[in-house]
């Protein structure tokens, strides 16, 4: 079944079906159902970083360097953490400016500057054009091993094969046509591509399970798990050395050099920008793939060392290329179907790359190197009104098919040239030299258009220098002095140990000096000079990104325009009918319902150039408005001001939104205030109204009792006796009520007078109960006294004491039993106070009641049937003198067993500290 | 606000741990010629640490805040 046209059938039955899902996916989106609005689409669409270079090449760099292969992948991990806080600022900055590509972001951020987005294109091609000819290789290898079934034979390039029979020549042209079907199919404000994400995540979910399917096979078909592959690192000895992270002596800096190269490169590939950021729908979805991507480079990782030791063992001595192991032990199996999967796992993976990575360069090649020389004419650019969305769009094609075509030939320059193997790595540290103009550019507001031109150009030398040219000379392109003696035969200029810096590893080496020379001469150049209107207005822009700030450029636009020549201009590029919608709308959202505006303020300048800088680049629409508009310079100074009172707003309004939570929390508290208030209201009514019975029982008795005197002048002398008794006792009750409301006011008010002076407690006791002795003769009850000799003393008010005393004994006595009665009084010492305790073996007081007791004028029995024998108010006075001295009073109780009434008062001394505390503070 | 500036600095930590985990000289420590179920200890050890701030990812951005 690996016959050619059935592999031929299969690859183009293969690239039909991506075809079919990049378009239903586009026409999904035109409806306004996204495909590919989930997160876990969005991941995989990353995956497109795993190219053949993985697919293939992983294990055949774990072959010779064993886990060395894996630091590319640790670095994306890594990366992804921080993509939280750095790749949501691009995606932003990118959305918020309608930006396309990496190069316009350099090229918008120092100021819209042609030059420099014509700087960072040229880095792009450069680094880039040879990683996409290394997927044509990889492709073009698989399909002649896959036809020369069932034997194994290694692809030869060295024969001079003609381009019209060059398989891989036919790839790249079907490669060229998928990409400008769905990469160019009309010119979009913000370049985004549904269809052909869609495509993307379904190729690197086939690469993932052919991976897998393989990488199963060989672990478990060919060998018995894990743990018997592993066993001949240690009994075969030639295998032994891949057992360590660093077999090939490059040392840790080289592990190192790799996580950060990888970490940078899966941030600036033109193709990772594209997915990531451009092509992202919603910024939400970067919380899953900050793991599910780094889960999948785990997974498309796990197998490569079984199959990189598997084929090394079992094609020991055969020439086997240990780059084409995925393919060739399934082939020498004899597993067919397995063979094929892998086979279309590798084109999932080659076609994936290339088509977002040409992509992506088209748009930069169009916008930022073709654009700006175009409108160098003037003819063309302003005269002519004539609609240039077609030319646009002829641009995008014919770049992508010329970078094809430029990866195709350097393939067939290049062949199995050492300069085609490495240039994975080379590739990642030629867009690396992208990080500090970006990264600086993002959180560094004092980059200049002149630094970043210096440090990308320094950077992108110095890479040429001491990787790129190096790998020409290993190819034998360039004379191997070069590399041996160095330029013009000077031995510090020895492109891999520049100025005797020797023992790293190239990768590490190029990465120090380039970054030395990019980062030097950004900071350096950048320091030279302020920055000028534009840059320090784009700086703003990006780096207050995350802020909510309106928009900034058009407070930064003074001039004037005409509506109908900006929808003009903006109808050249984007067609005249899509330019008309365009207007329209956006008069309706600014409240023109009949969608017209009649002027061009400087909100509607910024939305037309922001709508030509998705379609033409952000530097060229620049140009391109203000040849329509009449705009008047604004000094550094002014945009300094406006720049200012903008960042001032902010704080204004800042502050304002500080104000008004702290008013709501206010008026919150108010309100709180205001229900304690009316609960207090409440109450008071009650004890008033509680008051006001309380006083009209006795007021009642007295009159009754009264009226009965009147009424029958011939009662007899002992009822008239009884009765003026009870009148006398009632009044007493009476009077007592009234004192202790007001006793009790006064003490709530905080207006009672009180006699604080050290006293001894136990002296207040007996002086109580003699007072008290009378009552207890009275109902026949026995006290007892446990009091201690000269207690500490303590501060309170000694009638106030004598009060709380007679309370408690008077209460004591009230419930008991009459002869059985036993009330003992107890002094105790605590660690800071003295305790009394008053203990009857009365009824006792119910659980329930026990906190009721201490309320005002609730007195705990059977009300109906029993006369109160009280005012209610002891206990509550009581306890509030008690707790003024810094006590506390309760009451503990089994009912049946009596009560015992507790109250503590603190030391002197404690209680002075505590009162020099309160005062103090 | 407070969830997504935990989550961010629980990133920032695995961002962090994940550097120490997989250089030098943390890796050094397990880069030995023993093995451990069978497989090479250093091969364990990375995939091990690689799968831990993975993990650690997840459970940063995933969790349910109560």
């Amino acid at each position: 079944m690996l016959e050619a046209p059935v592999v031929i059938a299969v690859s183009l039955g293969y690239l039909g079906l991506l075809f079919a899902v990049a378009w239903w996916g586009d026409k999904r989106a035109d409806q306004g159902k996204s495909i590919i609005a989930s997160p876990t689409i969005y991941a995989l669409s990353m995956a497109v970083y795993c190219t053949t270079w993985t697919f293939y090449g992983s294990v055949g760099r774990a072959a010779v360097s064993g886990i060395g292969f894996l630091p590319v992948y640790l670095g994306p991990t890594l990366v992804m953490a921080l993509g939280w806080f750095l790749l949501l600022k691009m995606i932003r900055i990118v959305k918020a400016n309608r930006i396309t590509s990496i190069a316009d972001f350099i090229s918008s951020r120092y100021g819209k500057s042609h030059l420099l987005g014509g700087l960072v294109t040229i880095i792009a091609v450069v680094g880039i054009i040879p990683y996409i000819a290394l997927q044509l290789k990889a492709v073009s290898s698989s399909v002649s091993l896959l036809l020369s079934y069932p034997d194994i034979v290694m692809p030869d390039r060295s024969a001079t094969m003609s381009v019209a029979a060059d398989m891989s020549f036919y790839i790249a042209l079907i490669l060229a046509a998928f990409t400008i079907v769905f990469g160019t199919r009309h010119l979009d404000a913000t370049e985004r591509h549904e269809g052909m994400v869609a495509a993307i995540a379904l190729e690197s979910g086939v690469k993932l399970v052919a991976f897998l399917a393989v990488g199963g096979f060989v672990t478990y078909g060919l060998y018995d798990g894990f743990g018997d592959i592993f066993e001949h690192i240690t009994t075969n000895p030639e295998l032994r050395h891949l057992a360590s992270a660093i077999p090939s002596g490059a040392g840790y800096t080289g592990w190192f050099s790799l996580i950060v190269l990888s970490g940078m490169a899966v941030l600036f590939l033109p193709r990772q920008f594209q997915v990531a950021v451009v092509e992202n729908v919603n910024e939400a979805h970067l919380k899953r793939a900050a793991w599910l991507f780094p889960l999948y480079l785990l997974l498309i990782n796990i197998f490569v060392l079984p199959i990189a030791l598997g084929g090394l063992l079992h094609f020991a001595g055969q020439g086997v290329d240990a780059d084409t192991f995925v393919l060739t032990l399934p082939m020498s199996q004899r597993q067919e179907g397995l063979a094929l999967l892998v086979f279309i796992g590798g084109l999932s993976a080659a076609t994936g790359m290339v088509i977002v990575e040409t992509i992506a360069l088209s748009t930069m090649v169009c916008n930022d190197l073709v654009m700006p020389l175009l409108l160098r004419h003037k003819r063309l650019a302003i005269e002519e009104a004539k609609d240039l969305s077609g030319v646009l769009l002829s641009i995008r094609r014919g770049a992508i098919v010329l970078i094809l075509l430029l990866g195709y030939l350097y393939f067939r320059l290049a062949g199995e040239a050492y300069a085609l193997v490495a240039i994975g790595l080379i590739s990642f540290a030629a867009v690396a030299q992208f990080a500090p103009a970006m990264i600086g550019g993002m959180y560094w507001r004092g980059g200049t258009r002149g630094g970043a031109l210096a440090g990308l150009a320094a950077g992108f030398l110095v890479w040429a220098y001491t990787l790129l040219l190096p790998s020409f000379a290993k190819s034998g392109w360039l004379p191997d002095e070069f590399l041996t003696l160095g330029l013009f035969g000077v031995e510090l200029l020895r492109p891999q140990q520049l100025f005797g810096l020797g023992g790293f590893d190239e990768i590490s080496h190029c990465l120090f000096w380039s970054f030395f020379a990019n980062i030097g001469a950004y900071v350096g150049v950048s320091l030279l000079r302020p920055p000028m209107v534009a840059e320090a207005t784009q700086a703003t822009v990006f780096v207050d990104a995350l802020k909510n700030n309106g928009p900034v450029g058009a407070a930064l636009w003074r001039g004037r325009a005409k509506v109908s020549d900006l929808q003009q201009l903006v109808g050249r590029f984007l067609g005249p009918t899509r330019a008309q919608t365009l207007f329209v709308a956006y008069a309706r959202r600014r409240g023109h319902a009949d969608g017209v505006m009649l002027e061009a303020d400087a909100q509607l300048v910024q939305f037309a150039e922001s709508l030509l800088a998705g379609a033409i680049g952000s530097a060229s629409a620049r140009v391109m408005v203000a040849s329509v508009a009449k705009e008047e310079p604004l000094s550094i100074e002014e945009v300094m001001h406006i720049l200012d009172e903008a960042s001032q707003l902010r704080t204004y309004s800042r502050e304002l939104e500080r104000k008004s939570r702290e008013l709501t929390a206010a008026t919150l508290e108010l309100q709180e205030a205001n229900e304690r208030l009316q609960e207090l209201d409440r109450v008071k009514d009650d004890i008033m109204s509680s008051v006001t019975h309380e006083l009209r029982t006795p007021l009642t008795s007295i009159r009754a009792f009264s009226e009965l005197l009147r009424d029958d002048p011939r009662m007899h002398l002992a009822d008239r006796e009884r009765f003026l008794g009870l009148i006398v006792s009632e009044a007493e009750r009476l009077t007592r009520l009234i004192n202790q409301t007001l006793d009790l006011a006064k003490i709530e008010s905080g207006r009672a007078d009180w006699n604080g002076c050290e006293l001894d407690l136990k002296e207040v006791i007996e002086q109580s109960i003699a007072a008290t002795s009378q009552l207890f003769r009275e109902k026949g009850a026995d006290v007892e006294l446990d009091l201690p000799d000269n207690p500490p003393l303590i501060l309170a008010d000694r009638d106030r004491l004598i009060q709380v005393m007679l309370n408690l004994l008077s209460n004591a006595v009230k419930f008991l039993a009459p002869g059985s009665g036993r009330v003992r009084v107890v002094l105790q010492q605590l660690a800071d106070g003295l305790e009394v305790s008053v203990a009857d073996n009365g009824p006792g007081i119910r659980a329930e009641d026990q906190q009721l007791i201490f309320e005002k004028f609730r007195q705990v029995g059977d009300t109906m049937t029993a006369k109160p024998a009280g005012t209610g108010l002891g206990l509550p006075i009581s306890r509030r003198i008690v707790e003024h001295f810094g006590g506390k009073l309760w009451v503990e109780s089994v009912p049946g067993e009596g009560a015992t009434f507790r109250f503590t008062l603190p030391f002197a001394t404690v209680r002075e500290e505590a009162v020099a505390v309160a005062v103090g503070a | 606000m407070h969830r997504r500036v935990l989550a961010g600095d629980r990133l920032v930590a695995a961002f962090l741990i994940g550097c120490v985990l997989f250089n030098y000289p943390l890796l050094s420590l397990f880069d030995r010629h023993t093995q451990i179920f069978g497989i090479p200890l250093v091969f364990a050890y990375v995939f091990f640490a690689w799968a831990a701030v993975i993990a650690v990812m997840a459970w940063a951005v995933e969790r349910r805040f109560k």
